[in-house]
């Protein structure tokens, strides 16, 4: 199981260490900069390290790599899958998961890791539990405290801990009760050279933030459930139900949560809201070249398309850019290569345009590869796949809860060959 | 007011200070203490001298003071053995607490104090933990009890732990029932031999239960334990199946691949015609797929697991190539993953978008994908015919480009391509040729000198070409100068007359001037057979060469039926088994995947398969290039091969003049002269007695020494094997186990791309190394060959034991045939036993495991039969006569280690021998007594 923890920046410091067995010594981390020295980019280092005695497992999040170490043979997802939620508890508890608030919050961070692993097996990783551990710092509180003396660390058992829920701790009271659901879609694609979609698919998830008071039990239904048909489940939806009547029903947790997530698979089509049209040369020996891009609304169902940002990755043989945009603004940084053009929203009648010349190093002969477009964007009020929630329904409390459903597509990895 | 003040300290005396505040009689400033203590401690500075002043503040009721001198504790105690055993007070005391949150903080503490002193006084508490009322200290103890026996593992023992953790199994609570099976698969881990999760349909059903209730991490310790289980039949199989599926929806990708890993094993013993195995194979892709929208860490171990399962069951995935497609901004591990998946799923129905994508890759940024995609448009060519012709475009295409990097690579792969499709794709060697000069790394060059030599008859300039290599001969590397070798003796060969003076430039470069033995050897050889016989050299190196299968990369069947129940795992990224990698792995067992039961179809087992049955999904993997022998005469790209050389055709090794007959007359009035001064001394007698015994070794099978070998019979008939008919027998000569085989052709065509692999066996036999056979099989010839064996196969019994099951494969078909082989060539030769040791272990094998046989007319006398079976390695220990009868005490060990003592009684003047067998595994004795038959009467 998981032996030990170690914190290192992006400059290779180790600033914080966690053994759940013996002590590892922090040397064996030379392995990992030793790796991390040869993927040149941070998001390259391989996340699974063999070293003689031991295997480094790491994750990179925020700026900071999370290297574990494990000596036995254990499922590498499970690690990853752990690191990755002690980041999320570190994002939940400290309001961002950065190196100055792990710092600063040494102790709670140490309690916490305590309390998610035993041994290497974990123990408490929802949030619910550890927040009834271990109280997340506020100001108030640890002026609270330092007056009164009382602990920030609760004393009793805490309730969902054992029981068949134990995402949900007892006694939760509100006094608005409200049950909020966000169905955000994500479209990841391929475009080629001439517009046409290689690849296209719709991640989405429903994100819910629910206050209700005591033990309501939920059912979600949807006009369109055919639609799901590659789905992860939070554990507290009854499979059951979902099988036989594709009723989302469940017990849900108290605050934020990701209640399903889901995949429209790329059997199904797939609108793609923009199209480009571009133009980017280089002249054969010469030292400049043409980029001209236009981007335009596609499928959108009558929407409107807004925060549409474009970067590319230029070629390391430019030295800068010299553009005009009839919209938005652009900036080029020649240190890293990338050109990020924010046009904010595409209105039909006046297409956005950026062009202009590319100048290129003296003496660089003419780059071989094609820069890839990486657009980003957000249409409101949409899903792209069609998903509609039908109904929610409320079981088991008597109180009548406000409810709502918002609905957004983005861009995610949204990709233009040129 | 944030801990960052823990930090900072002011000049005078750190420690000394916290000291003093450790000891202050304030509360609040006692926690303020610890709290800059513990911050230090996370940040790896020493702060163990403050040890007995932390200490004394743990008796204490606010909580979270007793949780951080706990912290201080488990980090510091290995250090100061004799001052932690003052807290051991404490903790017994908390072990009795009202609040189950403070019993199970203890003992859970307790478990993390590596020091043996008080792993003693353990010992009481957590049976009562264990025992508590209360499920959340009963999970902690569980726990505990895994730490425990890291520590002490004779403790845990002897204190009955491992039963109590065992009935916890069956605990009312699922979070319970997942950490004791989490505890007891870790003890396991390091007790391989221990039955600690002894699994029957009962706990099997328990289990079932918790997993729908525990927490993902449970889940995850229950799937990985289930996937151990072996279910009795099919239907159980299917039942646990349909119980798991559920888990694939689960949000935590760990438990999605161990409940993959549970169908994947579990779906081997479920038959094809099933309507529920068609529902599952569709239930199996969506998970996947879904995998890899995660973080990229995670699509990484996700990748790595698809690559197995696309091997072993490509119709899973085989419609969701797209999803397999580079982002630009994908971590190079991803990309890299990605691309392997991507060629294993090509085939003629997507070649044309996967080709499109790879070109696109081409021209990327990243140095190693480029490589990478150029050489799976190679391999895409070769393994779909169809789409050859446009992938060899493509390739063209992209040398166009003469980015030097994607120019090396992709004459890599076009040799590749002119091996698989022989004069078909000959037009563009111009292209290439054009490219020589721009070529710097040594696979390119060797690939590219390949080309040359073997269409050396097609390029003017071929000498000239060679030439300019061959001026810096010694500063290339072997990989370069073994294949300019070849090339240049191909070329001359081909145009004996223009190239004399390059062919003896490269053989004298080769062999005198080279401190490299294989390039010495292979020069000599060559020279020998130009000077000897260039008619046979001709046939010798010109031979037509086999051509390369499809796919070169993939995992070897058995390897990855096991891999494939390590799903999830290290072993999965690694794609090694575990054995091969984890540090302490004392006798991992080798998991396997269970048989198919109940189904009509058993396509994966060769002999309940008619001989002649269509041939089984898994293809038959052929070796990459390194191993082929061919490749020692033809294209020797991987480290040089210095084994030994099968020559099949008669070479006369007589003539030991270097120099004489044919090569004279061949190089007219050219002469060698630096050679016959120097080779004599070092090599003529020597050598050619070394050379003799290789092509003595590889032409004949020497049955002067060795044990007995039966005389040839025939396993596979020609007309069950559409023409191809194969007699053969076992041998063992000095350790070295083989099967002699005769392959004859007695169909109408010719055969060619021979290929053998055995099914698991009761000993592990399998082939050492391919099946080497370099020209096709002509109509109505015979070929002999002596394949290597070892013994380090997979193992599976066999019944009868020592039946093995083969598979040959050649262009037209799969042909299966099993066949007996004689135990002795199992027999080691180090079986022969002291004769006190030979006592001892005769007393000490219980007497049911004694059986007796009657051997008769055998009219040999005792000394006859000592000698006769010793040359089979049936070695006589010692020899009495008790009242007129000869005793032979006689002893043999198996490859496997097993020990078989024998006696044998010989009464002079009868026929009949009475031989008793003792082996601590009686069920091989049988065979070993018609091994000592057919030895006696041959």
């Amino acid at each position: 199981m998981i032996h030990s923890l170690f914190l290192v920046n992006c400059s290779g410091d180790i600033f914080l260490e966690k053994h759940w067995k013996r002590v590892v010594s922090q040397s064996v981390c030379d392995y990992f900069f030793e790796a991390q020295e040869k993927a040149a980019d941070v998001e390259n280092v391989p996340p699974v390290i063999s070293t003689p005695h031991h295997y480094l497992i790491s994750i990179y999040r925020e700026k900071i790599f999370f290297v574990s170490v494990i000596q036995t043979e254990v499922p590498p997802l499970f690690v990853i899958e752990f690191l990755h939620r002690v980041a999320d508890t570190f994002q939940d508890y400290f309001g961002e998961c950065s190196e100055t608030a792990i710092k600063d919050n040494v102790v709670i961070v140490y309690e916490l890791l305590e309390e998610m692993l035993d041994n290497g097996f974990p123990l408490a990783t929802e949030s619910n539990i550890l927040k009834e551990l271990i109280k997340p710092p506020t100001i108030l509180r640890s002026v609270v405290n330092s007056i009164t003396g009382s602990s920030n660390m609760g004393d009793t058992l805490p309730t969902g801990q054992l029981s068949n829920i134990p995402w949900r701790r007892a006694g939760v009271k509100y006094t608005n009760n409200e049950a909020y659901f966000d169905v955000i879609e994500e479209i990841d694609a391929i475009i080629d050279k001439s517009g046409s979609t290689v690849f296209a698919e719709i991640q989405g998830v429903i994100d819910s933030c629910i206050k209700l008071s005591g033990m309501p039990d939920l059912s979600l239904s949807f006009m369109n459930p055919r639609l799901l048909d590659d789905v992860s489940f939070h554990p507290c939806i009854r499979f059951k139900r979902w099988e036989s009547e594709r009723v989302l029903s469940f017990i849900p947790p108290d605050g934020n949560f990701r209640l399903i997530s889901y995949r429209v698979s790329s059997q199904n089509l797939v609108a793609i809201p923009v199209y480009v049209k571009h133009t980017i040369s280089f002249k054969e020996n010469n030292t400049s070249g043409r980029f001209d891009v236009t981007i335009g609304p596609k499928q959108n169902m009558g929407k409107t398309v807004e925060a549409v940002i474009v970067t590319v990755h230029m070629p390391k043989a430019v030295l800068n850019m010299n553009l005009t945009s009839t919209q938005g603004s652009y900036t080029f940084d020649p240190v890293i290569k990338v050109l990020t053009w924010d046009v904010g929203k595409i209105t039909p009648q006046k297409l956005p345009n950026l062009k202009g010349t590319v100048n290129l190093q003296s003496g660089a002969s003419k780059p071989e590869e094609n820069p890839s477009l990486n657009i980003q964007f957000k249409i409101q009020q949409l899903a792209i796949s069609g998903l509609k929630v039908n109904r929610l329904d409320m079981y088991g409390e008597k109180y009548k809860p406000f409810k709502g459903v918002k609905y957004i597509t983005k861009a995610g990895k949204f990709q233009v060959r040129t | 007011m944030t801990d960052s003040k823990y930090f900072t300290t002011t000049k005078k005396g750190e420690i000394f200070e916290l000291k003093a505040e450790l000891n202050s009689d304030k509360k609040e400033k006692k926690k303020e203490a610890v709290k800059k203590v513990i911050a230090s401690m996370t940040v790896g500075k020493d702060v163990s001298a403050l040890f007995p002043d932390v200490v004394n503040c743990m008796q204490t009721d606010n909580l979270e003071l007793k949780k951080l001198v706990y912290l201080y504790l488990m980090n510091y105690a290995k250090s100061q053995p004799d001052m932690a055993i003052m807290a051991v007070n404490t903790f017994v005391k908390d072990c009795e607490d009202p609040n189950p949150l403070i019993r199970a903080l203890a003992v859970r503490t307790m478990g993390c104090i590596r020091v043996d002193k008080i792993t003693e006084y353990l010992c009481e508490p957590l049976r009562k933990c264990l025992k508590d009322e209360d499920p959340y200290v009963r999970k902690t103890a569980a726990v505990c009890v895994a730490k425990l026996h890291d520590i002490n593992a004779q403790l845990v023992e002897d204190q009955g732990f491992l039963d109590t953790l065992k009935d916890l199994i069956s605990d009312s609570n699922p979070m319970v029932v997942a950490n004791a099976v989490a505890a007891l698969s870790e003890i396991a881990e390091s007790h391989p031999s221990s039955n600690l999760l002894d699994l029957n349909p009962q706990s099997i059903n328990k289990l079932l239960t918790a997993l729908n209730e525990c927490t993902e991490w449970g889940q995850i310790f229950i799937l990985d334990c289930l996937a151990n289980y072996m279910p009795k039949d099919d239907r159980e199989a299917q039942s646990i199946c349909e119980r798991v599926t559920p888990r694939l929806s689960h949000a935590n990708s760990a438990v999605v691949l161990s409940a993959v890993k549970v169908l994947m094993k579990f779906m081997e013993m479920l038959s094809k015609d099933l309507d529920y195995y068609g529902t599952l194979l569709k239930k199996l892709a969506p998970p996947l797929v879904t995998l890899l929208s995660a973080e990229p860490e995670l699509q990484y171990v996700a990748l790595r697991n698809i690559n197995l399962i696309v091997q072993k069951r490509p119709e899973i995935l085989k419609h969701e190539m797209k999803v397999f497609f580079v982002k630009y901004n994908d971590p190079i591990y991803v990309k890299l993953e990605k691309l392997d998946i991507m060629i294993r799923l090509a085939s003629q129905a997507n070649i044309a978008q996967v080709l499109a994508e790879l070109k696109e890759y081409a021209t990327e940024v990243d140095v190693d994908f480029v490589r990478k995609a150029v050489r799976a448009i190679g391999r895409c060519a070769i393994k779909v015919e169809q789409s050859a012709e446009r992938c060899v475009s493509t390739l063209l295409d992209l040398i166009q480009t003469k980015v030097n990097y994607v120019v090396q690579e992709a004459i890599v792969v076009i040799k590749d391509i002119f091996r698989k499709y022989p004069n078909k794709y000959e037009s563009v060697i111009a292209t290439l040729c054009e490219n020589l000069d721009s070529l710097d790394e040594p696979e390119a060059r060797a690939a590219m000198i390949w080309i040359v030599g073997e269409y050396a008859e097609r390029i003017d300039n071929a000498d000239e070409l060679l030439e300019t290599f061959l001026e810096g001969f010694h500063d290339e590397s072997t990989q370069v100068q073994l294949q300019l070798l070849t090339a240049i003796v191909k070329l001359f060969l081909k145009k004996p007359t223009e190239t004399q003076a390059l062919v003896q430039q490269v053989l004298s470069l080769a062999t005198q001037d080279s401190d490299n033995p294989d390039l010495r050897d292979r020069g000599y050889i060559y020279w020998r057979l130009l000077s000897t016989d260039p008619v046979a050299a001709k046939e010798v190196v010109l031979a037509e060469k086999p051509l390369i299968s499809e796919e070169t990369d993939l995992i070897e069947p058995t390897l990855l039926d096991e891999l494939i129940c390590y799903i999830g795992t290290l072993a999965s990224v690694y794609h090694k088994p575990p054995s091969a990698f984890v540090e302490g792995s004392r006798g991992i067992v080798h998991k396997s995947l269970p048989p198919r039961t109940g189904s009509s179809e058993s396509a994966e087992s060769p002999d309940a398969a008619p001989s002649g049955a269509p041939p089984s999904e898994q293809p038959a993997v052929i070796p990459t290039q390194g191993d082929l022998l061919g490749d020692l005469l033809n294209l020797d790209l991987g480290p040089p091969v210095s084994g030994p050389p099968v020559a099949t055709s008669s070479v006369q090794m007589g003539a030991v003049d270097l120099l004489g007959g044919g090569l004279d007359s061949l190089m007219g009035s050219t002469s060698f002269t630096a050679p016959s001064t120097v080779v004599p001394a070092s090599l003529g007698a020597p050598l050619s007695g070394g050379l003799g015994d290789l092509f003595d070794l590889a032409g004949g099978v020497g049955t002067l020494s060795g044990s007995y070998v039966v005389p040839k019979t025939v396993w596979l008939p020609a007309m069950k094997a559409k023409g191809l008919e194969i007699s053969g027998t076992f041998s063992r000569q000095v350790g070295a186990i083989s099967m002699d085989l005769l392959l004859t052709n007695k169909a109408l065509q010719v055969m060619s791309d021979f290929a053998i692999q055995f099914n698991r066996n009761s000993f592990g036999l399998a082939p050492a190394a391919p099946l080497q056979i370099h020209a096709p099989l002509a109509p109505s010839q015979t070929v002999e060959i002596s394949l290597p064996l070892n013994t380090v196969g997979s193992v599976m019994k066999m019944d009868p034991l020592n039946n093995l099951q083969v598979a040959v494969k050649n262009n037209i078909d799969v042909f299966y045939f099993s066949t007996l082989y004689p135990l002795h060539i199992l027999f080691g030769e180090d079986g022969k036993m002291e004769r006190q040791m030979f006592l001892a272990t005769w007393k000490d094998i219980p007497n049911e495991n004694e059986a007796q046989f009657q051997i008769r007319d055998c009219p040999l006398s005792a000394d006859a039969v000592s000698s006769k079976l010793q040359g089979s390695n049936i070695f006589t220990v010692a020899k009495r006569n008790v009242e007129g009868q000869d005793m032979l005490y006689q002893s043999l060990k198996l490859t496997n280690g097993i020990w078989v003592l024998a006696e044998l009684r010989i009464q002079p003047g009868s026929p009949s021998f009475t031989l008793s067998l003792k082996c601590r595994a009686p069920e091989v004795s049988q065979y070993v007594y018609q091994t000592y038959e057919t030895i006696l009467k041959n």
